[in-house]
Order: structure tokens, then C-alpha cells, then sequence
């Protein structure tokens, strides 16, 4: 069984842990770090805006090395993490599109979610999360960054329509 | 030309299509060579200020001031994303402030993004603050962005008078970039951040701090006196320079490269240049656009003109068009004109609409990044920052007068 771990900055450490806990045993396991491309091109953008100044190197580029480097350790930490043998995966572009692609082959994608944290529902999935849950070609199992809020922060029933009192 | 600079065939320096266009427009006699000449004199003290002020900004970097800086940053974010973004905010507002947007752009940024990556936080709106916050906090001081130098003789203020009626501005500008932020940024803000590993802790540059703090005493100082305040600006940067020769850490090929002498003469040429195009025209056209006097109603127009103008050319060539049309009613609408010209940028990803049309057409870089975030960011902010800062120097012309 091939298993994905989305290795995404603050809230990897809980996908690892769920598939050293949750996977079957014998799975394959696949670690995947993407680089959203839209921060590196902030810095390219601010630099273009900065009419004249062309002899000054794009600190754009700079960045692009530095998410390199960061991308590599956030790797190194989670296969450390994992305990077990894995193969890395990094991709670069807009991050939801991106793992929904390396998921093509995937029998099972872990991932953590990615938005509030403070009650049960739908904030708690930031844009990207929900993007990849909703399309996902493959199981996904979605799990809290951290130990889950309480069921008191379920909000309260609705009132029953008008009319059927 | 304009699109020479933004699409840069070969990587050439933008001076090599300026200057040839200022030799033009003043051999089809768009502008007679004495005009010329008076432009370029009166804009070389502003570029010579420029040259100190990037002087100054390399060698504090060069002493580990920005490495420094990331290191409270990361000190101060302890776990949380959006204690890290209220550090950025205080750290990019400042190093705009007192070592202008370029050192913003070009030597903190990079230090930002390391630093959210050593924190284990999401880069992303921490990033997007530096390119925000170098266009919004450049409005506190002269030397803060280009676009103040060359509007500051003009305005007929001193130093200290600029700062002050434009401290309230910057704050509020920078205020509402920040609650904008927080809720714009709310999923990538609320994920835990947890730090690689304690990394080393970096020096602290005191002796270049002090001499910051010196240089910036200076500023008013000199201003007060009567002089220049490019004076102090370029005592500092000599001091600086003069250390890190000593003791190796620096060489005067190095110090040159910082004075970007081919960014100042580009200054020179888009001046000439702009001179040319408001003469021939373009002045006749915005001036019936832009309206008179001081009320709340024309600043307000002043900075929309402005900073619709910063949007379809670029900033630069827009506050050279701008200044010499408003500059007869006082302080007031010039320092509108700034705010609509600092803070317009942020709307168009990068700062200029023909800018991004040119990368788009003409770049060498096959894909480029989306633009719905930014520009959404975008629309958020500008309007919002543009009227709230314009009403914010509208009472403080109430309150202290032009």
C-alpha cells in the first residue's frame, strides 16, 4: 500500500505521528514537502516594482534558495520522525494543486488540518486542506495538528423550521 | 524607455535606454538643454541623498543588523505565527522608515523568509508583509522611499516637520495593513510553529545601531539648520564605511556597488525625461484633473490621481509628473500626492500596471506566480489605507499646519 504524508510547515509533526500509528503495516510510505511559488514571487514582484535598481540581485532568487534549504530539512526531520524506510517527494507551484496530483497513484494521503483549532468544524480547514480534501482522487485520512477541541464547542442544534412547531 | 527598465533585454542597466531617451528629448528640443540642465541640478542632491541612504543600508546588513533583527523576530514569535507577524510588522515598518523601501525589499525580505522557516512557521504572510509594508511605511520620513526625496524640497518642509505631519499617516496606514493581515492570513496564522532547533545567537551591531541613531538626530538637526539633511545621512554612511574598510569587512568596489551609480544616473534621465512628457502634455492633462486648495475633499483627490498614476506607470516617473503640478498649494496636497504614491503600489502586484503587463509579455520566466492573492490583498488594503491616511494628514495640517 502506498501512503502519502503531506509534510506541510506547523502541523507535520501530527501527520507523521498518525501514519506511524494508523498505517497498515508493510505500507509504503511517501513523504511530500510542496513550495507554494506565489512567496518567492511576492519578492520577484516587490523587486520588478523597483524601477531601476537592475544591478541589485532579485531577491526573489534568494528566496527560492532559501525554500530549497527549508523544504530539505522539513523533509530530513519528518523521515527522522518516521522511523521507518521513505521515499520524498517535493513539488513546487500552487500547493493544493499540487498534492492532489502526486496523489494520482496513492492508495491513502495523510494530512493534517490546516485552519483554526479553537472549535470542531469547518474553519478548522484552511483554503488548501479543503481543496485537497474535496479532491482528493484517493482515501484521505485528515487528522487534528493537535489533540482535538471538545465536542461542547459543537454548536447548537438549529431551531426547527417555521411553521412545523 | 519605461518599458526598457521594467523588461531589462539582456539584463542591461535601465540607464543605458534613459540616458540615450534624455539626450533625445532634448535634441528634438521637447525640453530645451538649460531646462535639462536646471532639472539635473536640482535633482542632484536628492540622488546624492538616495546614494548615501543605500550606502548606509548595505553596510548595516553588512554588520549583521537584518540577521540580528530575524533573530528578535524569531525570539518574539515563541510558538505563535502571529506573534512572529506583529514582530515583522515592527521590524519591516522601521527598517522602511529610517533605511527606505529598498532595504526593505532587497535585504530584509530574505531575512524574513529564513527566519519563518527556522520558527517551522508558514512563510507566506510574513513575506507578503515586507512587500506590503515597504510600499505603506515609507511614508514617515524623507528618506524613506525615492518618491519623498523628490517631492521633500518641493513640500517646503524641514525634516522634522515632514515626520511629523506624516507620523500619523504611516501609523494609521500601518495599523490597518495589520489588522487586514491578521484576518486575511487567519489559516496560515492559526497553524502552531515549532522551531527547528535553537539556533545560535547573533551578535548585535551596537556601534552601527548608534550610528543609525545618530544619523537619523542628524537628519533633523541638519534640517533645522538650514542645511541639507543629505549631510547627515552621507556623515553616516562615511563612518560606517570607514569601519568596515578598516577592518576588512567591506572594500570600496563593494561601497561603490551600494551607491548603485547607475541607478542614480537613471534617476537623472527618468527626470529629464518625465520633464519633457509633462511639458509636452501630460501636465495640461492631469492638472485639469487635479483639484486646488487644501480641503479634505482634494487631498483626497490629490492621492486617488496619485496613486491611480503610481498604478498605470510606475511611481518613479508619477511623483516627477505630480509634484511640480501640486506644489504651488503648499505642503498639503504634495504630501497627498505621497500617499497616494507610496501606498498605491500595493494594489498591482508590482506596483505598476504596465510593469506587470511587460514581465508578462516580455520575461524570460515561464511561469508566473498567481496574482489572485495579491491582488485581492491588495484591494483590501489600498483603498482602505489611501483614504484613512489621507484623513489622517488632513487633521494633523489642522492641528500643526502646512
Amino acid at each position: 500500500m502506498t501512503v502519502i504524508i503531506w509534510v506541510a510547515e506547523g502541523t507535520w509533526r501530527a501527520a507523521v505521528d498518525a501514519a506511524r500509528t494508523l498505517a497498515p503495516r508493510g505500507a509504503e510510505f511517501s513523504l511530500l514537502h510542496v513550495t507554494g511559488d506565489d512567496v518567492a514571487g511576492a519578492a520577484h514582484g516587490a523587486f520588478a516594482g523597483l524601477l531601476g535598481r537592475g544591478r541589485h540581485r532579485d531577491p526573489g532568487e534568494r528566496l527560492e534558495e532559501l525554500s530549497d534549504t527549508a523544504a530539505e530539512d522539513l523533509l530530513r526531520a519528518a523521515a527522522e520522525r518516521l522511523g521507518h524506510p521513505a521515499t520524498t517527494v517535493r513539488r513546487h507551484g500552487r500547493i493544493e494543486q499540487e498534492v492532489v496530483r502526486a496523489t494520482e497513484d496513492a492508495e491513502l494521503l495523510i494530512c493534517a488540518r490546516d485552519g483554526e483549532r479553537e472549535r470542531l468544524g469547518p474553519r478548522s480547514l484552511g483554503p488548501a486542506a479543503r481543496f485537497v480534501v474535496d479532491h482528493a482522487p484517493c482515501p484521505v485520512l485528515l487528522v487534528w495538528p493537535e489533540e482535538a477541541p471538545g465536542l461542547d464547542s459543537l454548536p447548537p442544534p438549529p431551531p426547527p423550521p417555521p411553521g412545523r412547531r | 524607455m519605461l518599458a526598457f527598465a521594467v523588461a531589462r533585454p539582456w539584463r542591461l542597466p535601465e540607464a543605458v535606454a534613459a540616458v540615450p531617451a534624455a539626450g533625445l528629448v532634448v535634441a528634438v528640443g521637447a525640453v530645451s538643454l538649460s531646462e535639462a540642465w536646471a532639472q539635473v541640478r536640482e535633482l542632484l542632491p536628492v540622488v546624492g541623498f538616495l546614494a548615501a541612504v543605500l550606502v548606509l543600508a548595505q553596510l548595516c546588513d553588512d554588520e549583521g543588523l537584518f540577521t540580528a533583527a530575524g533573530d528578535l523576530m524569531s525570539r518574539t514569535c515563541r510558538g505563535r505565527p502571529e506573534r512572529l507577524l506583529t514582530g515583522v510588522f515592527v521590524v519591516a515598518a522601521l527598517v522602511t522608515a529610517v533605511l527606505s523601501l529598498d532595504a526593505t525589499v532587497l535585504l530584509l525580505t530574505p531575512v524574513v523568509f529564513a527566519t519563518a522557516a527556522r520558527a517551522g512557521a508558514r512563510p507566506r504572510p510574513h513575506v507578503y508583509a515586507c512587500t506590503h509594508l515597504a510600499n505603506s511605511a515609507s511614508l514617515l520620513l524623507p528618506v524613506s522611499n525615492l518618491t519623498n526625496l523628490l517631492a521633500f524640497r518641493a513640500s517646503g518642509l524641514s525634516f522634522g516637520r515632514f515626520a511629523a505631519l506624516m507620523a500619523l499617516p504611516w501609523l494609521v496606514a500601518i495599523g490597518i495593513e495589520y489588522v487586514i493581515f491578521r484576518r486575511f492570513f487567519r489559516a496560515d496564522l492559526a497553524a502552531w510553529a515549532t522551531p527547528a532547533e535553537a539556533a545560535r545567537r547573533p551578535r548585535i551591531p551596537v556601534f552601527t545601531l548608534v550610528v543609525l541613531g545618530c544619523t537619523l538626530a542628524g537628519f533633523a538637526l541638519v534640517s533645522l539648520a538650514g542645511q541639507n539633511p543629505a549631510w547627515a545621512a552621507l556623515a553616516g554612511a562615511l563612518v560606517l564605511s570607514v569601519r568596515a574598510l578598516a577592518r576588512r569587512r567591506t572594500t570600496v568596489r563593494g561601497i561603490a556597488g551600494a551607491a548603485s551609480p547607475l541607478f542614480c544616473v537613471f534617476v537623472l534621465a527618468l527626470g529629464v525625461v518625465v520633464k519633457a512628457v509633462v511639458d509636452n502634455g501630460l501636465g495640461r492633462a492631469v492638472g485639469r484633473l487635479l483639484p486646488h486648495g487644501s480641503g479634505l475633499l482634494a487631498l483626497l483627490a490629490v492621492a486617488a490621481v496619485a496613486a491611480v498614476l503610481a498604478n498605470l506607470i510606475n511611481n518613479l516617473p508619477a511623483v516627477l509628473a505630480l509634484v511640480p503640478l501640486v506644489s504651488a498649494g503648499g505642503a498639503g496636497p504634495v504630501l497627498a500626492t505621497l500617499i497616494g504614491v507610496n501606498l498605491g503600489p500595493n494594489l498591482t502586484y508590482v506596483g505598476s500596471l504596465a510593469t506587470l503587463l511587460w514581465r508578462r509579455v516580455l520575461h524570460e520566466r515561464d511561469e508566473e506566480p498567481a496574482l489572485g492573492d495579491f491582488t485581492r490583498l491588495g484591494l483590501a488594503t489600498v483603498p482602505a489605507t489611501l483614504i484613512a491616511a489621507t484623513v489622517a494628514l488632513w487633521a494633523m495640517l489642522a492641528v500643526i499646519g502646512g
